[in-house]
Order: structure tokens, then C-alpha cells, then sequence
């Protein structure tokens, strides 16, 4: 029945109500959103340098604790559709959910594409008329990929060219490290915008060069551009904690920090010097970040973000003590693209539209140009890509709070060719999904292991040392203080079950880890580990080779032995369903 | 079209103030180095300051000791006046940046504490009269811990507080 997939989602938020109101459309054309307003920010982020379309299961665990517990985008599978008011079994709750992924899958095939991305914002912005609208990206635009990593990223600032992006912040950028950020921005016809790094004390005393070197500033923190005779000014807000979650040493003279009152001087100055129309926040903080940002710096319109990869349909309206501001996330790989329409007035934003479009590949014709460059930038390696290594027996998706299939895989492999008792796999929120019966190519391997830090390494650890670093890492996922978060999931563990109350503090929040023989971990016996994304320097061969060598081994992957994890004090939760 | 945010900043966060601070040694550590010294604003003044050295506070295990013995048993309280300006996470714990600064009338001494290393009392900077009470060193962090900036305004003690995580870092999304 068409009318199932008409999409509900398609909803708007208003400044001056608080609850959104839906906006209905043509049966055949989801992306026939009308007009409004008088200007037009289309916004993408953490596309993960997806070119062409992908499978990408959202996550069916994604708890929210404390204040963040049952509120977006804290909800998964049926209460999200229920919060969102989407009809099960539609082709929105396959964009949106984890449920019946592979059905949907087969039925609603793949998701995004920079071609169809190419052609759905021609057509958004030929719609608002010339000189209306401004397409913004939000940041893990040139990292994801196997052709990125090759290419350091420059086919991605080639393609956001011809995309036409016109402002950008970062996080992955930055692990390209210094010289290539440089090098890939010279080439990048928009503006790189962070207000949040800052020389080092070492770096500004022996002169390192800086957007301005009075404030320690890297990078220009905003600009202000004149959508249909409207000034919009446009704030920067990169990953705050990039030397943390990263190696520092890809950025040894530049620090970050979310640092909101430097922030709340940027906005002021807009405002009160300036005398925009309109602030808007470029965020790369995440949405429980943003959140909190929102509740306490105060004149910013919208926060368009993104880094934790939630696709939420409607903005969250937070209160500060001088108005309202309005807080999105726009989802990841490509899957999505928000549009954020504005009605300005003298004296500011009178009204807002917002749609966050889910691109169905198979719904928009692509663009000739945008293939024709994407064909180009892979020729290269279009060969090493396309080897086909094994074929996946069941679904493979890494998304989601603590474990993932695809990264038992990972595990799996690390153990076997490093003859490890446990394997550590970061909890990346990126890496695509593959169906069953797919086969998984080279590049497949890549789409979850391609970064500038791939090495493997083996180390002996005791068991309360692998329990400290659980904790660490696990608090940077349910700290109640958002400000305390890092944004990405649990790290995977191989050769081991154990036990997470979300809900408990600091360091009290591990229990019950159990080795795949069935012995309790010892917390004074040392254990074989191996892992790879460490943050220091490590000598092994990068991961993909070895998840590679594994898969050509096996041939077809079945998971022999799932490791569990048992959540406490979550069955309530609507971050997480049992369905899942 | 660019703005000029840049420029105003620049008389809000001057070149010449970053680079005067104190960046004196001044940290406890896990090593049992304790306590490496404060670096005074300048020797003269050190000399000319009539308050002495708090050797009996520095050499306190815990934080409630240490502030006892610093203020003579005056117990501060919390200010909005007390800027305490540090990382929620820490990008390296052995160099953590904090600064304090205060809108408080007579200030006469600014206090950093760090409740959970060995000797929590990280640093005291005697202020002078006429002197912009403003401070900023970088202090050593063995792990996660609640830092504390206390200032002597008058015959009272003030504070501001802030957690600062230190994390081993990795899996950032």
C-alpha cells in the first residue's frame, strides 16, 4: 500500500511551539517538501566517505543514562517509531530502525550514494532559487573508506567541491594529521570552521601558524554568510576530543575541549557586533553534548549536529536562560540529509521547517557528473577493491552500543592470526552492513577498518588491568555529565562475556567477565591481548590485511561463539530493545 | 563575507597574557616527587611578601586537611565570582591547564587543590595588592579527580570546583 510509505517523518519543528507539527507528502515523491521560509541550510554529516550507496543498520542498543535515559536519540526500534510517529514496516522505519533489517533491506535496497546526494541537493537548492540556500557539512567527511585512507582524503574534498559545500568542520579530518589537513583545505573551495582548537602554549610561543595567532586560534572559529539578503552566521564546533580519542600525536601543537565560554564570546560578538539574523552551530560535539551546550550558552538559533551518528526526524528543543535552541544530529554514511528552512524577520528567526531526508538510492536518479568523478577516483583501485575475500552466512553490522557481529569478526581474526586468549576492537559508530549471502570484499573490510592508526599489537595485560580499561572506556559512554562523553560505543571484546549496569558509576560498572572456557578473568593472572587503534605507536601489520587473510581462510564466516553482554538495570530502557 | 570576531578576541585573550603566566612545576605527582615548588610572580615580590610558605597545608593527604591547615580552619564557600577554567578531559594528565581568576574584592592568595593526588594541595600564589588576581600553571594528574580553586578575599575563603577526567583515551566514535 503506497500510503504505508508515505513519510510521517517528515515533520517540522517550530521555534515558537515546542511540538513539531507533521508535514505530509506526495505519495510518489518523498523529497516533495514545499517551501518555507526565505532561507535554506541544507545540512549533511558523518557521511564516512561512503561514495557510492550502502546497507547501514541503525543500532538496536543505544542507552541513554540519567536525564539523556527515554529521550532522543536515546530510542531504538519500536519506541523510537512510536516517539516519531512513523508507521512500522514503512520505508522510513527501514531508514530509521534496526527492525526487520534484512526484509527491509532486500525490499528498500541502499541507502545514500554522493551521486543521488548530488542530484537531491541540486534539486533542494534550485528550489530555494539562486543565492537562497548554503550546504553545510558537519565533519568525518574525508575518513571511512579504503579510497580515503589511500587517499588521504583528498578524493573526498574533491567530491564535497563538486557537492558544493560551503562551510565544514571536522574530527576524523584531523588524523590525517597537520600537514594533510593543510593540503586537503587548500584544495577545498569552502571554509573550515573550529572555534574549539587552540595552539598548544609550546606550539604559540615558537610562532606555529595559526587563523590568528592572538588567540591561539587554528582555524577561522565563523563566518557569516548572506542567504537571500539574510546574514547567517555560522560557528564551527569540531570534535572536542580529538588528542584524546585519537593518537595525539597526528596533532601535537593544537588542543580542543568543547570550551563554551570561548564559544558564548563568538556568538556574542555575532550578535551583538555582527547583527546577524541568525546563529547557527556546525557541531561535531554529539547530541547529548549539544544538549547540555544548548541549556547554557545562549543566542544560538540551531545546533546542526552530529559525531554520534543519530538520525533524529524532529529537533529537540532545549530551553537557556535567554530563548530556545533548537538541537539536531543528522545520522551517518550518507544515509541522510537534513534540511533546515528559515523564515527571517527583522529581529531574527520567526519560524523553522526541518526534514531530515532519507536517501533511498533507488528513488533518485544519480547525477552524471558526481558518478562520472567517483568512477574516476576509484579506477585506481577499483581492482584491489573488488577482490572478494569471503561470503557472509549471517548479517554483519558493527552499530550499537556494545557489540556488533561484524566486529566479532574482527575479533575472531585478531585472535586467530595473533593467537590472542582476548581481542580489544574499538567501538567505532562507522562501518557499513552487510547482508546474508553477501560476499565481502576488500573494500567491505575496509568500510570498517580503514584508519591512519590500523596497526595490530599483542600485549600481555592482567585481568584487572583489562577491567581498568573496560571501566575507562565505558565511562566515556555513560558518564551522566554529556561534557564527560566521548561519543563513540563500548569497545568490542573477543574471548570474553561479562556484564554492564549502564546506570552504576565510575569504575563500578564492569562485572561477571568470563573467558570463552568458562573461567572467571583473574584479575592478578596475565592474559594474551590483542587489539588495534591504540592510541600509541604500535609496529604490526594494519588490520584490514589481517581481517583479510582471515576471511580468505575461511571462505564462508559463520560466527562459532557469540560474546554477550548482559546489561543490568537497562530492561526498561528505550535505548534498547530485545528485539535486537 | 568574514567576520571580526577574530580581532575581539584578541583583546580578550591576549598573546601577552597567555605567554606571562606561571607555568611553574607545580604538581603533585604519583612518582612521589610531591610538591616541585611554587614559582612566584617574580622574586622580589616573594621576598617582600610577608606570607610564608604553608609547608604544614602542602604536606596534607587529603583535601579537607589541606584547606584546614592553609585557612586556619575557615571553611570556604562556593563563589560564581571563582572562574576555575580546566578540561573536562584531560588531553595529557601529566600537563593539565588550569587557571583561576576572580572578580572578588582584596584578594590576598589563590589556592589550587587537586583532591585525589598524593598531596592534594597543588599550588598557593600569595597575591599582592594591585595585582590582577590571575593565575594559570599546569598541573600533574595521577587520575580522574575533582580540582579545586579556593581564593582569600577579605577575611574569607571562596571556591569553585570542576571534575577533570584523565582517561587512557581511544574509541572516539
Amino acid at each position: 500500500m503506497r500510503r504505508r510509505d508515505v513519510l510521517k517523518v517528515l515533520a517540522a519543528a517550530s521555534l515558537s511551539g515546542v511540538v513539531p507539527r507533521i508535514g505530509l507528502t506526495a505519495d510518489d515523491d518523498p523529497y516533495d517538501i514545499g517551501r518555507f521560509g526565505n532561507a535554506r541550510v541544507l545540512h549533511m554529516t558523518d557521511s564516512h566517505a561512503q561514495l557510492l550507496p550502502v546497507y547501514f543498520r541503525e543500532p538496536s542498543v543505544n542507552i541513554g543514562v540519567g536525564a539523556m535515559a527515554g529521550q532522543p536519540p536515546h530510542l531504538v526500534g519500536q519506541a523510537f517509531l512510536k516517539h516519531f510517529g512513523i508507521e512500522p514496516g514503512s520505508r522510513a522505519a527501514y531508514a530509521f530502525t534496526f527492525l526487520d533489517y534484512q526484509e527491509a533491506a532486500h525490499r528498500y535496497g541502499r541507502m545514500g550514494g554522493f551521486a543521488q546526494l548530488k542530484t537531491l541537493i541540486d534539486r533542494l537548492r534550485n528550489e530555494a532559487g539562486a543565492g537562497n540556500s548554503v550546504l553545510l557539512d558537519g565533519g568525518d567527511l574525508w575518513q571511512g573508506s579504503g579510497l580515503a585512507d589511500a587517499m588521504k582524503g583528498a578524493d573526498m574534498v574533491d567530491v564535497g567541491n563538486l557537492l558544493g559545500i560551503d562551510v565544514m568542520t571536522g574530527h576524523w579530518e584531523f588524523t590525517y594529521g597537520e600537514k594533510i589537513v593543510r593540503q586537503n583545505l587548500e584544495r577545498f573551495k569552502g571554509e573550515f570552521l573550529a572555534q574549539n582548537v587552540f595552539l598548544t602554549e609550546e606550539a604559540a610561543f615558537n610562532n606555529a601558524p595559526a587563523f590568528d595567532s592572538a588567540s591561539g586560534r587554528v582555524f577561522k572559529p565563523a563566518t557569516i554568510k548572506a542567504v537571500n539578503g539574510h546574514r547567517i552566521g555560522i560557528v564551527g564546533q569540531a570534535m572536542p576530543y580529538v588528542p584524546i580519542a585519537h593518537p595525539k600525536r597526528f596533532t601535537p601543537d593544537w588542543t580542543f575541549g568543547i570550551r563554551d565560554a570561548e564559544l558564548q564570546k563568538v556568538v556574542d560578538g555575532l550578535r551583538q557586533q555582527d547583527k546577524v539574523d541568525a546563529v547557527i552551530l556546525l557541531s561535531h560535539n554529539g547530541m547529548d553534548v549539544d544538549l547540555k551546550l544548548a541549556s547554557r550558552v545562549t543566542g544560538i538559533d540551531v545546533i546542526l549536529g552530529g559525531h554520534t551518528h543519530d538520525a533524529v526526524p524532529h529537533p529537540t528543543v532545549v530551553a537557556n536562560p535567554t530563548g530556545k535552541t533548537l538541537v539536531t544530529n543528522a545520522g551517518s554514511n550518507g544515509k541522510f540529509l537534513a534540511v533546515l528552512d528559515l523564515d527571517i524577520g527583522k529581529g531574527g528567526v520567526k519560524d523553522v521547517r526541518y526534514h531530515l531526508l532519507p536517501i533511498y538510492a533507488n528513488l533518485i536518479k544519480s547525477d552524471g557528473d558526481m558518478q562520472a568523478l567517483i568512477d574516476r577516483l576509484r579506477a585506481p583501485y577499483a581492482a584491489k577493491f573488488a577482490e572478494k575475500l569471503a561470503t557472509a552466512d549471517e548479517l554483519l553490522y558493527r552499530r550499537g552500543n556494545f557489540t556488533g557481529p561484524m566486529d566479532q569478526v574482527i575479533c575472531d581474526a585478531l585472535r586467530h592470526e595473533l593467537d590472542a586468549q582476548i581481542a580489544l576492537s574499538p567501538g567505532f559508530r562507522w562501518g557499513t552492513t552487510l547482508l546474508t549471502g553477501q560476499p565481502i570484499t576488500m573494500e567491505d573490510v575496509l568500510a570498517e577498518t580503514a584508519i591512519t592508526y590500523p596497526e595490530v599489537y599483542v600485549t600481555n595485560m592482567t585481568g584487572g588491568q583489562i577491567k581498568a580499561v573496560m571501566e575507562d572506556i565505558v565511562d566515556n559512554l555513560f558518564n551522566p555529565d554529556p561534557y564527560y562523553q566521548q561519543g563513540g560505543d563500548m569497545v568490542r571484546i573477543g574471548g570474553m562475556d561479562y556484564a554492564c549496569a549502564p546506570n552504576e558509576s565510575t569504575g563500578k560498572r564492569i562485572s561477571d567477565m568470563t573467558l570463552d572456557d568458562g573461567t572467571a578473568l583473574d584479575a592478578d593472572k596475565s592474559y594474551r591481548v590483542a587489539g588495534w587503534a591504540s592510541v600509541n605507536p604500535q609496529t604490526g601489520r594494519p588490520i584490514g590485511d589481517v581481517v583479510a587473510g582471515y576471511l580468505r581462510a575461511e571462505k564462508i564466516v559463520k560466527i562459532k561463539h557469540v560474546n554477550r553482554v548482559v546489561l543490568k538495570g537497562v530492561a526498561a530502557n528505550a535505548g534498547f530493545d530485545r528485539g535486537g | 563575507m568574514d567576520n571580526n570576531n577574530s580581532s575581539r578576541e584578541t583583546s580578550e585573550r591576549s598573546g601577552p597574557t597567555r605567554r606571562v603566566i606561571v607555568q611553574g612545576a607545580i604538581a603533585g605527582s604519583l612518582a612521589g616527587l610531591g610538591l616541585a615548588g611554587v614559582a612566584p610572580l617574580s622574586r622580589a615580590r616573594a621576598a617582600a611578601d610577608a606570607s610564608k610558605w604553608p609547608k604544614d597545608a602542602f604536606a596534607q593527604k587529603t583535601e579537607a586537611d589541606a584547606i584546614k591547615a592553609l585557612y586556619a580552619g575557615k571553611m570556604p564557600e562556593a563563589s560564581d565570582k571563582v572562574n576555575l577554567d580546566a578540561p573536562e578531559i584531560a588531553e595529557n594528565g601529566a600537563v593539565v591547564p588550569i587557571s583561576v581568576s576572580t572578580t572578588l574584592p582584596d584578594v590576598t592568595s589563590i589556592a589550587i587543590l587537586v583532591s585525589e593526588n598524593p598531596f592534594p594541595l597543588a599550588a598557593n600564589y600569595p597575591i599582592q595588592p594591585g595585582t590582577s588576581p590571575m593565575v594559570a600553571n599546569r598541573l600533574k594528574m595521577a587520575k580522574t579527580s575533582k580540582v579545586i580553586a579556593l581564593v582569600a578575599s577579605g577575611d574569607k575563603v571562596f571556591s569553585a570546583s570542576k571534575e577533570v577526567k584523565v582517561t587512557v583515551g581511544g574509541c572516539g566514535g
